[in-house]
């Protein structure tokens, strides 16, 4: 969640529960529902690392509240994260390893075990064709991410036909 | 409740060419009244033929098949074709929708033939062809719509008169993601209204609308069991956003 942070602060100086509320806006329904104390946690360690720095901004009758700012190392921070190429899709998942380990094992029929990995994808590819049935049309960032998921979903399902065919 | 569909041990060996092709070769399969079932499986696995046996497009080579109690497989070719009016509607990769006459007339056809009153035809195709976006297209013929067009229209034909069993074989492959989803709402509309549904697909989002999935391997049926239908929360707790 560091670099999400880094990137709200980069736009505007914000307190804890401003950065949450800003997450929410700007994910919709996508973000895993922000947690308001991991958000402090996080603010805490970037403080740490120099990357924000905190004042604290006085409040009639309420204590005072801590708003943070992107420091110039906490800038350098978040041009590195947008411009390093991002992480690849994972390949070698935990099934693979399963799928490899079985026959050595002796315990697990490997067609059998592809049979219910595809069929464990396919009720998530229906959670996510709820999901996009439920979801309000305005909600385009959560949209695009869901779609984006199904796609991922669609590709795993053609590798477990590659790796039925092989078995054969 | 009895099954819709029933088969017994069938098997389908094609004998046309230089050696025999042993496309389906012993599939028990029993679907249950207003089930969806969605059959997988790599190309050549026997998915095609498999259906078009159920449909009586394709006669077995050995083995039984039964629809709504009655023994199929034994039915001379017009009563085959008498059957089919009644009790089975197609979506096939090929859509043989008849040329010279209009998109609704295609669609109303199945049902006047099956016995229905004009009247009910009409709201029926009325009713189908606005679910899939089609109403505009209604006096066109089908050589005028595009390949995406016509698909609909044959699936707005095979539901007409309602029949015991959809069988349907791809039935998104021209489909933009748009019309898919036309499709995809139709297909989930009128199974929640009852209808039985067997459908062939390669596409995952489409066969993940299915209760059951039969995986096809060789010409055997490698598994068959339930879709769970897990909870639905947002669409954070479904994807792992870090
Ligand atoms: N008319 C035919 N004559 C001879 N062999 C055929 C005929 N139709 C199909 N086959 C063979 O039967 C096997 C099963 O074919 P089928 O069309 O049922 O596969 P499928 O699972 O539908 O494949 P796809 O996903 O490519 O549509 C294949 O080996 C195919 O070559
Ligand atoms: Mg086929």
């Amino acid at each position: 969640m560091r670099p999400h942070l880094l990137a709200l602060l980069a736009k505007e100086p914000a307190h804890g529960y401003e950065l949450k509320q800003a997450l929410e806006q700007t994910f919709g329904s996508a973000y895993p529902s922000p947690n308001i104390g991991q958000i402090y946690v996080t603010l805490g360690r970037l403080e740490k690392d120099g990357l924000i720095r905190a004042v604290d901004v006085e409040q009639s009758n309420r204590p005072n509240k801590k708003v943070y700012y992107l420091t110039a190392k906490g800038r350098d921070a978040l041009t590195a994260w947008v411009d390093e190429p991002t992480e690849g899709p994972r390949v070698r998942d935990e099934f693979f390893m399963k799928l490899v380990l079985a026959p050595l094992t002796g315990i697990a029929d490997r067609m059998a075990l592809i049979s219910r990995q595809r069929r464990h994808y396919l009720s998530l590819m229906r959670d996510l064709n709820d999901l996009l049935v439920h979801i309000e049309p305005g909600d385009r960032v959560a949209i695009l991410l869901i779609e984006g998921a199904m796609l991922h979903l669609q590709a795993d399902l053609d590798w477990l036909e590659r790796c039925q065919e092989d078995l054969a | 409740m009895n099954p819709v569909v029933k088969t017994v041990s069938l098997v389908k060996i094609y004998s046309g060419g230089a050696v025999p092709v042993p496309a389906v070769r012993g599939v028990d399969l029993q679907v249950e009244p207003g089930e969806f079932v969605a059959i997988m499986g790599p190309s050549g696995s026997g998915k095609s033929t498999l259906v078009h046996m159920l449909g009586g497009l394709d006669a077995r080579t050995s083995g039984e098949i039964w629809l709504d109690d009655q023994r199929v497989d034994t039915l001379s070719e017009s009563a085959w074709a008498l059957l089919r009016r009644k009790k089975i509607g197609f979506m096939f990769q090929f859509f043989n929708l008849v040329a010279n006459m209009t998109v609704a007339d295609n669609v109303e056809l199945p049902a006047l033939l099956a016995g229905v009153s004009p009247k009910d035809a009409r709201e029926r195709r009325e009713h189908l062809l606005g679910a899939l976006n089609l109403s505009e297209r209604a006096d066109a013929a089908p050589g005028q719509l595009s390949g995406g067009e016509q698909q609909r229209v044959a699936l707005a034909r095979a539901l007409a008169n309602q029949p015991s069993v959809l069988l349907t074989d791809e039935p998104t492959g021209n489909l933009d993601s748009r019309n898919t989803r036309d499709v995809l709402r139709l297909l989930s509309d009128v199974h929640k209204e009852g209808q039985t549904i067997i459908m062939v697909t390669h596409d995952a989002r489409v066969a993940s609308l299915a209760d059951r999935l039969v995986s096809l391997f060789d010409g055997e049926i490698v598994d068959d069991g339930r879709i769970a239908r897990r909870r639905t929360g947002t669409a954070g707790a479904v994807i792992d956003l870090r």
